[in-house]
């Protein structure tokens, strides 16, 4: 797989949060995304960011647009180095917050990607990855 | 701090949210709109989303805290102008945004509002009735 063209975006605060939905937006029409698919994967993005700033502490996105072969799309890396999370398949169940959201932040994120990871230890970080594809 | 204007159309308040909705300008908005219910009497909320590409759960919350707020205040919230792609989106992220109506436009809002008044005065004058 090829991927082209990485922008590096830093989420220290709210401002940051939407400079990065933004980012991703032109990414996901650049890739071809229809506009069902580009919303999905700006709200994911939205979300996680928000994680990034809210519970990591703030870090930064990495956003990659890909291509392989006749497929495109976008993948964003999500990085802190906050707290880390003790129990992520908690942390992935609906309803699940420490914070002050709804807690459909991460399950909601992987439910509205092609790809999901997450890696995360406790006093180090958390980095989370999702893509879409055309 | 940008301030999202309330524009008061008959028996209800409107707001239209155009900007990136960011946390201190969702919380200066619950406050502005409680505040001008109670000043107004209004008896019905409508917030058009129609400029909004995404909802996420940060605003479905902000929605939703609103609708609370306005609920207490004896008004209710009609959120109007959905773009089908969010509806989509919101229904895969979970996110159902209970106590909040929905309306396709503004004038089928207003509709709405209209319709609850007329349903609260019939109740009233039952009440009357009965004394």
């Amino acid at each position: 797989m090829s991927s082209t063209n990485v922008e590096r975006h830093v989420i220290q605060n709210s401002d940051d949060v939407v400079r990065v939905r933004q980012a991703v937006r032109r990414a996901a029409l650049d890739a071809g995304l229809s506009l069902v698919d580009q919303t999905k994967i700006i709200t994911a993005a939205s979300e996680l960011a928000r994680n990034t700033l809210d519970h990591g502490g703030g870090g930064e996105a990495l956003l990659e647009r890909l291509a392989d072969g006749g497929r495109s799309g976008v993948r964003i890396r999500f990085e802190d180095t906050g707290p880390g999370i003790a129990d992520i398949d908690a942390a992935l169940r609906p309803g699940f917050t420490t914070g002050r959201g709804m807690g459909l932040g991460l399950g909601g994120a992987r439910q509205l990607s092609n790809e999901f990871s997450i890696v995360s230890e406790l006093g180090q970080g958390t980095r989370v990855t999702i893509a879409r594809w055309k | 701090m940008d301030r999202i204007p309330i524009l008061k159309i008959g028996p209800a308040l409107l707001v239209t949210i155009q900007v990136d909705l960011h946390d201190d300008v969702a919380m200066a908005l619950e406050e502005d709109l409680g505040n001008r219910i109670v000043k107004s009497g209004a008896k019905g909320v409508l917030i058009d989303i129609s400029a909004l590409e995404i909802v996420d759960s940060f605003i479905g919350r902000t929605l939703a805290n609103i609708a609370g707020v306005a609920r207490l205040l004896d008004a209710e919230t009609v959120v109007v102008g959905m773009r089908p792609a969010v509806a989509i989106t919101l229904v895969e992220l979970g996110l159902s945004m209970p106590g909040i109506r929905t309306a396709l436009d503004a004038e089928r809002g207003m509709a709405v509002i209209r319709a609850r008044i007329a349903e609260v005065g019939t109740a009233d004058d039952h009440v009357v009735d009965k004394r």
